[in-house]
């Protein structure tokens, strides 16, 4: 593919261009070949699949048997269904519930272990890493046996202080906001240990002059190392944007999508229709809706951060 | 001076306090985890919770153990799977990077964008299809789809390009005066100098491959070739029926080896994904 691509580029010069560009292709066969397997393998795993599900997008098909043409039905569907949309919803309702939170609490905590002051800094960092390295499904299970109304740990220690037992699992914000404690717990410590590695990058300095003018650390947090750290606190957003409505084995083991689809995101709404159902036709046409609105919020965030870089 | 000195030790409490208060969420599932494993069935859900049971035993891990399909085939699986996925994608990404890295061909700048563009496409658009041609290669039910598909991924080849840039080119042109061929130079001369950085990368694949779960629950159909995760999942029963104890010993066992590794290698596992982040 990259061989075809540059020979084409001489036909629109003089053909006397096509002898050196030849050469310098001949020339370069190692880097061609060096890079080609990544290239082979998207076109047969990426671009062919890419190609397929946006001709799958205007049919029915179970997987076996006739592929049926359908035309835009599978779109029109797709408008009416308060499920997919339910999830696109939840996916925002989510991603409003946790990511402030996260990303404010791993930056302070990320400040907090920059500062020389803290001793165990290696301790408090390894502790607070270590979720990330646990399986989603062993995770989500465990959050559900603590959880659980009835007898479950969360709600015995509540209990100690005479609070009635919360239905985490049992309702819709109480799913929810088990989601995002699971999601919390599980991706809190890599987002910290990301903004920890940007605070090394800026220098200390100027901090260290704003308090010596008569700055707060409250001061010094707000008008200093967040406006530096803007570019890493935007890629963890934009990370968690596309992680949000991306949440799958969280919701698979943790809440099942319930109740009432308040937990269910685009992707296992997909996943189910193409593995359950077997409606293989409409779950891509949901997958290229959900890819071209996932594509604009990155998009727009993009930009709305962007500008404010200086 | 006094006043100064109350509000750092007064800042130093609040500090320590949140510490050690996410310190106890973080941990707080672990224990948990480990504690109901080795309880005895009427302890799990005893009022009030009892964390160490006078009662401990190994039997949830014996159960395990004994099943038809022995946990340890599982853990063979998820070890096959995870280590030959990294070991492949780390030769083709670090061959990429070293073919984007060393060398100027023509198209590079533009082949190499098109590369990062590809991390756009989100898996839920091409699940469907790659699922028709894994069937069509009768690869349903065998490893090879976990394998096969990212093993040159562009995230990778994008983070051994950065690595490999760093390396210096006068070693490459002894050799190459030398009369090695471009091959030679990569596999004797560019591989041993970006051990670690390969060492970062490859604790980064072998994580996301030992705790995939979308990918085995698509493509794993029978139960001697599940990974961990799909055994823990499978083990969900009916509504009061699932058996907490034996669940979550599968959970330590599936937690256990990555735990000893990311302990092992904590600094370079952390070198590797803040490299991705903050760098790009």
């Amino acid at each position: 593919m990259a061989e075809s691509t540059t020979m084409l580029q001489p036909d629109v010069h003089p053909t006397a261009h096509r002898r050196p560009v030849w050469r310098d292709i001949v020339k370069a066969r190692w880097p061609y070949l060096f890079i080609s397997p990544f290239y082979l393998l998207f076109i047969i795993f990426g671009l062919y699949p890419t190609i397929q599900s946006l001709y799958l997008s205007f049919t029915e098909w179970k997987g076996l048997g006739p592929i049926k043409q359908v035309g835009l039905k599978n779109y029109t569907l797709l408008f009416q269904d308060h499920v997919f949309w339910q999830s696109m919803e939840n996916g925002v309702i989510l991603f409003f519930m946790y990511v402030p939170i996260m990303t404010f609490l791993a930056l302070v905590l990320a400040v907090i272990l920059n500062s020389k002051r803290v001793r165990g800094f290696r301790l408090f960092r390894t502790i607070l890493f270590i979720p990330y390295i646990m399986n989603i499904v062993a995770a989500g299970f465990t959050f559900r046996l603590l959880l659980e109304q009835k007898y479950g740990l969360v709600n015995s220690l509540l209990g100690i202080f005479h609070i009635p037992p919360v239905p985490w699992l049992e309702s819709m914000w109480g799913g929810r906001v088990s989601l995002c404690l699971l999601v919390i717990w599980a991706w809190l410590g890599y987002n910290m240990v990301i903004m920890l590695a940007g605070l090394q990058t800026i220098s200390n300095e100027l901090t260290e002059a704003a308090m010596i003018d008569g700055a707060d650390q409250a001061q010094a947090f707000f008008y200093i190392t967040v406006p530096m750290m803007r570019p890493v606190i935007l890629f963890s957003v934009v990370l968690s944007t596309m992680g949000s409505f991306n949440l799958f084995g969280e919701i698979y083991t943790l809440t099942g999508g319930g109740p009432m689809n308040a937990t269910i995101t685009p992707i296992v709404d997909i996943f189910n229709q193409a593995f359950a159902n077997f409606r293989l036709g409409y779950a891509s046409a949901m997958a290229y809706v959900y890819f071209m609105i996932i594509f604009v919020l990155t998009l727009l965030q993009v930009r709305y951060f962007g500008q404010r870089v200086d | 001076m006094f006043v100064r000195r109350l509000s750092r030790t007064l800042g130093d409490v609040v500090m320590y306090a949140l510490l050690i208060g996410v310190s106890i969420f973080m941990l707080l599932p672990f224990v948990w985890m480990l504690s109901t494993s080795l309880k005895p069935a009427d302890e799990i859900f005893a009022l009030p919770p009892i964390i160490i049971s006078a009662h401990s035993s190994l039997k949830a891990y014996i159960y395990l153990l004994q099943q038809q399909v022995s946990i340890l085939v599982n853990v063979r699986n998820t070890f096959v799977i995870a280590f030959s996925a990294t070991i492949v994608r780390l030769f083709f990404c670090s061959l990429g990077g070293y073919g984007f890295a060393k060398f100027k061909f023509p198209g590079q700048g533009w082949l190499f964008g098109f590369l990062l563009g590809t991390m756009i496409i989100p898996g839920a658009i091409t699940m469907v299809p790659v699922y028709i041609i894994m069937r069509n290669l009768k690869w349903i039910d065998t490893f090879w789809p976990l394998i096969i598909p990212g093993a040159a991924n562009a995230f990778g080849i994008f983070f051994m390009r950065q690595y490999i840039s760093s390396v210096s080119e006068e070693i490459m042109d002894a050799a190459r005066i030398d009369g090695a061929g471009e091959f030679a130079i990569f596999w004797r001369i560019i591989l041993p100098v970006i051990a670690p950085g390969l060492t970062s990368l490859g604790l980064i694949f072998f994580m996301g491959s030992w705790n995939d779960f979308m990918g085995p629950l698509i493509y794993l159909k029978s139960p001697q070739n599940f990974t961990l995760p799909l055994v823990i999942r499978s083990m969900i029963g009916p509504v009061g029926r699932t058996v907490y104890d034996v669940q979550m010993a599968a959970s330590v066992i599936s937690l256990i080896p990555l735990l000893i590794i990311f302990l092992i290698f904590q600094r370079r596992f952390l070198e590797g994904i803040t490299a991705g982040a903050v760098k790009g």
